[in-house]
């Protein structure tokens, strides 16, 4: 039996919620978590501006409650899986700033050696399984995951994260499906920021209320209010302990807001999303609901605040520091890793070819 | 060795395997109650179970996508495809799921997993249930496409797949199965993959081909040699990662080739093989390389009409006699 531990050892983010600590350390945890995430972003916004990050890159800036209180429910041994809005789930789970920025800066200490980007964020010794850039794509993987717990008789649990926009694509329906016809521990959760890319829910959605979804897969389905880390907590601990103890997925619909663009190549409003619905969405802050919430009950001063996010500042300052500073991957990595047998050209030869 | 059908030596190959590696497991459309669409997997279920051996939805794409993800956990899943035409459905995951993993996790996530099924034409199926689709899968980085012809190297090159720890596409034959052919029953035994065999040898041409087109290269051969024209038959086996070697030491010693496969002539294997003989064997050529393969039309379901679109020994001869510039 593996043991009860609430958050993964190596994540900082959530360390304040392990067993047995006090509901203030959660709180701060939480609070520091969310604080870790949003400073890093802003960070990775200024150099994505400035071009030090390339390609597209998709920020998770309003939904970090959704991270947040998910995450702080697993074991170290449960599987996470998600789509390129990645990077607060991966320092969530663990990932260091210097690991995750040092990716999207194309380094080789990047946690994916600089080969993945931005979108395909991996770290096997986290059980973060990415990272993935094809709408719905990881879905059947997730169920695959699940699969393998089952196959094993293991009591892991995959939790697996998309946007609102992935269940109109078959692979969703195909993996939630199997996953329920065969008892499998995964819980799917959709990320409901109401716009998959510049396109609102009810343009592209006939049943809105998408949780509905779940009957059609004999599943239990929820809906909740993302921008409250307890409330995501809370019923993330109770699908999880579903897929945990009796085997069922479980399909979770959190509603939330990106306050950014659907990537750092559109406007955060203005195009296809009015600037009053953005403003009146960003009033629901999960940080801000939080710090209301931690003064209204003692358990924080504007002080406490004000350390917690400067330490998150300076670490996503650090990560920055530390990417830039970091070395390019080798070009002996161009050939590298394409099949796990070693090699499949020689750099060397391949360039001296195209002369 | 005893002498036994593909069908049967792929069905060794997966009952070995089984048994030898209980993270292996067998995942398909009708694999186990019904026994295989093609009785590929005959008996299995019961020997093994239904948590080895698992029945499917009629869901391509999920089912190779769950492959997907039990191998990024470290079980060694076979996805078998009813037909490799159903499979266009499930690309997203042997292409961008499949075949990136290893290289966009810089090597975190490799991907023991085999994709397998049915490819190419078989009698009068029309246009959807006719297709090979060797080149489509041999152009992805990060795929070994293998193309056994014979029931040996179907049992050889399964389990050689089996055992790999990259993702390997395994194209059989509906044609091919009822096929019979010496097989060593040693349990041991694999086919590795990327290397060709020389099937027949002859001093005045050289074929190269893979898979299903193996018997009808072998039949041109021997009629050929009746006319006293004698060619070496290499058998690629796997079409990526590709023996150059193979191809070029044969070139080299014939001066002559001919390319022989089932699928389309555009962007198709014969291409890429055609590349490397002129890459490699330049100097040695006295003839332009040949071509054979389907013509450039959906497969027609009419008896005459797709027999004109099929390769067969007829063309490969012509084709053989055109390089070496033999009249009728």
């Amino acid at each position: 039996m593996a043991k009860k531990n609430t958050s993964s050892p190596a994540s900082p983010a959530v360390q304040g919620a392990a067993a047995g600590s006090s509901a203030r350390d959660t709180a701060v945890g939480y609070m520091h978590s969310m604080l870790l995430q949003r400073r890093f972003e802003e960070k990775a916004a200024e150099a994505y501006a400035i071009g030090k990050i390339g390609g597209f890159c998709h920020l998770y800036i309003g939904q970090e409650a959704v991270s947040t209180g998910t995450l702080s429910v697993l074991r170290s041994d449960d599987y996470v899986i998600t789509a390129y809005r990645d990077h607060g789930l991966a320092l969530v789970r663990g990932m260091t700033p210097r690991t995750v920025m040092a990716e999207l800066f194309g380094r080789a200490a990047g946690c994916s050696g600089g080969k993945g980007g931005s979108m395909h964020l991996f770290d096997r010794k986290l059980n973060f399984l990415g990272g993935h850039g094809i709408v719905g794509g990881h879905l059947p993987i997730a169920t695959g995951v699940g699969f393998a717990i089952s196959y094993r008789g293991g009591d892991q649990v995959c939790v697996c994260f998309f946007g609102e926009a992935a269940v109109n694509i078959g692979a969703f329906h195909e993996a939630l499906n199997m996953a329920s016809l065969w008892n499998l521990p995964v819980v799917f959760i959709i990320e409901n920021n109401r716009y998959g890319m510049g396109t609102a829910i009810g343009r592209s959605t006939a049943q809105q209320d998408v949780v509905k979804r779940a009957a059609a897969y004999a599943m239990i389905g929820t809906s909740i209010d993302g921008q409250d880390v307890y409330g995501v907590h809370d019923e993330m601990a109770a699908a999880v302990e579903r897929a945990r103890k009796e085997h069922r997925p479980t399909l979770v619909e959190v509603r939330t807001t990106r306050f950014m663009g659907h990537s750092m190549s559109d406007a955060a409003s203005g195009t296809y999303r009015s600037k009053q619905e953005l403003d009146e969405s960003m009033q629901r802050d999960p940080i801000q609901l939080l710090k209301k919430k931690m003064l209204a009950d003692g358990s924080l001063t504007e002080e406490h605040f004000a350390k917690l996010d400067e330490e998150a500042k300076v670490a996503a300052q650090d990560a920055w520091d530390f990417a830039d500073a970091a070395p390019e991957p080798a070009p002996e990595e161009l050939f590298a890793h394409v099949l796990s047998d070693g090699p499949t050209a020689d750099t060397a030869g391949y360039v001296e070819a195209g002369r | 060795m005893t002498v036994m059908t593909y069908r049967d030596a792929l069905n060794q190959a997966l009952r070995e395997e089984l048994k030898r590696d209980d993270s292996v497991f067998l995942m398909g459309e009708e694999v186990a109650e019904y026994d295989g669409a093609y009785k590929v997997s005959r008996g299995l279920l019961d020997e093994f179970g239904p948590k080895r051996i698992v029945d499917t939805p009629i869901t391509e794409l999920g089912f190779a996508g769950v492959g997907v993800g039990a191998a990024m956990v470290g079980l060694r899943p076979i996805i078998e495809f009813m037909t490799w035409n159903f499979a266009l459905l499930a690309l997203d995951q042997v292409v961008n799921a499949a075949a990136k993993m290893s290289y966009m996790s810089n090597g975190q996530f490799p991907m023991p997993m085999v994709f397998r099924g049915p490819n190419g034409a078989a009698l009068q199926l029309g246009a959807q249930h006719s297709q090979a689709w060797e080149s489509w899968l041999a152009h992805i980085p990060g795929l070994k496409v293998v193309t056994p012809g014979t029931p040996a190297d179907a049992k050889g090159l399964l389990k050689a797949a089996i055992r790999d720890n990259n993702p390997v596409i395994v194209l059989e034959g509906e044609m091919l199965y009822n096929t019979k052919g010496e097989v060593d029953e040693n349990p041991d035994l694999i086919v590795p993959i990327g290397k060709a065999e020389l099937k027949r040898e002859g001093d005045h041409c050289t074929i190269v081909t893979f898979g299903k087109m193996v018997l009808v290269a072998l039949q041109a051969a021997d009629q050929l040699a009746k006319q006293g024209v004698n060619v070496d038959v290499v058998d690629l086996r796997t079409v990526r990662p590709m023996d150059v070697d193979a191809i070029a030491n044969s070139v080299a010693k014939t001066n002559r080739a001919v390319v022989v496969e089932e699928g389309w002539e555009v962007c198709g294997i014969g291409a890429q093989v055609v590349d490397y003989i002129q890459r490699e064997c330049f100097d040695d050529l006295d003839a332009p390389v040949v071509r054979v393969h389907q013509a450039d039309v959906p497969m027609p379901y009419a008896k005459n009409l797709e027999k004109l679109a099929k390769p067969d020994a007829a063309k490969v001869i012509a084709a053989v006699k055109r390089v070496m510039y033999l009249g009728d």
